[in-house]
């Protein structure tokens, strides 16, 4: 008889999650991906925007890129505009997606690899047990025990997973954005376009965002950062949508916390690694989750790849893990968490000034490395932030 | 005292959970769970709700 039922268990089918369980299967691990939702991928929590770099983790299928982005602009508190595009028109710099059908195409790419998946199923319990852990689930109402060497922690902002392992990721009211989006239709906005609002103005602590859902549908949404801000999300978006889209229809609704809290110190516990949003993997300026979640999530993999093949669990092995996301993107976690916390403490006049000297310059017409150096060239500590969240 | 949740507001989108110091709420699948008993009524998730769909009440 085995000593446990699965090699790994994963928590979770978001990207961070069947990216985990996808990796692990292929490297011929026993593994069962369990998803609390019965529907994966809904309710969407997320405005799907991406940059061309995913293009390295995942084929590009037609069914989950609802639009490509080849522009981006941002506007100030006054309504001075900020334009960087790609090099050539016709040349993405990213995506944006329909998570709805991404996130089951993910989950099928982990079940074709050999991983187990059930939804409905949710991990309602951790102890471990002579070096292994004891995961209690409950699958459409029937609780269960199922062993497993290794838990892969991909279970989002709500995180338990985390918290019953001992690792501290509670989020403090300066490091989350509580966001609200609108799908809306009946709208106007420039094709292949993202548009970020910025300013206390608008929100506090955070930005609007407006990233096309192909020709004639868009996601609006804010984030705002709860101890920056008074009014809650769902009164600022409704505020700016009132003054700026009186037409528009609503089709959707989206809610959602993104963790801004930067890089935290430990990923890992004995038997237990964390991946995307429950290890706060999402990027603290641009609030970008997804790509972060993957790369995670395949770290994650291959480290308990090579624990299960040392036959050791314990958390110093797994720390393998942490120096592996930390290398990968935690070094741009710690970099934009400093860059985000000077940025939204800018008061709304610097950001207009910054805005004005740059607005009639042909910024669409140079690439977009040019036109950071020459951004950096006229306000070299500011502009260099607006980069960052340009190229999100 | 007592910490609520308008159902009819709540999004089930867990962020009120990621702020709670004291374990003292859970997403279950996509309903909001309170333990009164935990809940020290901090306010941490109350500032957080995008929705506006936490209160306290008498
Ligand atoms: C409004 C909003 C806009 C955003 N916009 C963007 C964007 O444009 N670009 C971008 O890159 N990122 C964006 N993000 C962030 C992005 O959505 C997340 O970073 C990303 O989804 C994280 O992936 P994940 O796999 O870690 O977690 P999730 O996608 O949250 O998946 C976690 C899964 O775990 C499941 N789960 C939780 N607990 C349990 C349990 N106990 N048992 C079983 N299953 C469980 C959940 O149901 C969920 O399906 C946005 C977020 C929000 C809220
Ligand atoms: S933060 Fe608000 S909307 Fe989200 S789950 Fe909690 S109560 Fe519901
Ligand atoms: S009031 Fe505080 S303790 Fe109570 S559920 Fe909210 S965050 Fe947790």
């Amino acid at each position: 008889m085995k000593d446990v039922d699965y090699d790994v268990i994963v928590v979770g089918a978001g990207p961070a999650g069947s990216i985990s369980a996808k990796t692990c299967a292929e490297k011929g691990l026993d593994v069962l991906l369990i998803e609390k939702r019965q529907e994966i991928g809904v309710p969407v929590r997320c405005a799907e925007g991406v940059g061309k770099e995913i293009e390295m983790l995942v084929k590009i299928d037609k069914r989950f890129i609802s639009a490509e982005i080849e522009k981006a602009k941002i506007i100030t508190p006054n309504n001075a505009t900020i334009e960087l595009s790609a090099d050539k028109a016709g040349n993405e710099v990213g995506y944006v997606l329909e998570r709805k059908i991404f996130d089951r195409y993910l989950a099928k790419l982990a079940s074709k690899a050999g991983a187990e998946v059930r939804v409905k199923t949710s991990a309602i319990g951790l102890e471990r047990e002579n070096g292994c852990v004891k995961l209690k689930i409950r699958s459409i109402g029937e609780v269960e025990e199922v062993k497993a060497r290794i838990v892969i922690g991909a279970d989002g902002i709500e995180s338990k997973v985390a918290k019953w392992a001992g690792i501290d990721t509670t989020l403090k009211l300066d490091e989350i954005e509580s966001c609200v989006q609108y799908l809306m239709t009946n709208i106007e906005f420039e094709e292949n376009t993202t548009y970020f609002w910025i300013g206390k103005k608008f929100a506090p602590g955070g930005y609007i965002w407006l990233f096309p859902k192909g020709e004639d549908a868009a996601n609006v949404g804010i984030g705002i950062m709860p101890k920056m801000s008074e009014k809650s999300a769902k009164i600022l978006l409704d505020k700016f949508v009132r003054e700026n889209f009186p037409d528009g229809n609503i089709t959707e609704i989206v809610i959602g916390g993104v963790p801004v809290k930067g890089a935290i110190e430990t990923a890992v516990a004995d038997n237990v690694m964390l991946a995307g949003d429950s290890a706060r993997h999402a990027d603290p300026l641009t609030g970008g989750g997804i790509i972060n979640g993957m790369r995670a999530g395949y770290l994650a993999g291959i480290t308990a790849y090579e624990a299960i093949e040392a036959g050791d669990y314990s958390a110093s092995f797994l720390r393998k893990y942490d120096e592996r996301w930390k290398n990968d993107f935690g070094k741009t976690l710690e970099r934009n968490k400093k860059i985000q916390e000077k940025l939204i403490k800018m008061d709304d006049e610097t950001l207009n000034k910054l805005a004005r000297s740059l607005e009639g310059k042909r910024i669409g017409e140079i690439s977009v490395r040019k036109l950071v150096i020459e951004l950096i060239k006229n306000h070299p500590k500011l502009l260099w932030d607006l980069k960052d969240i340009l190229l999100s | 005292m007592k910490l609520v949740v308008n159902r009819y507001k709540c999004g089930y989108c867990g962020a009120c959970v990621a702020v709670c110091k004291f374990d003292a709420n859970e997403l279950i699948e996509t309903y909001l769970e309170i333990y009164d008993d935990k809940c020290t009524l901090c306010m941490a998730c109350v500032k957080t709700c995008p929705m506006n769909a936490l209160e306290v009440i008498d």
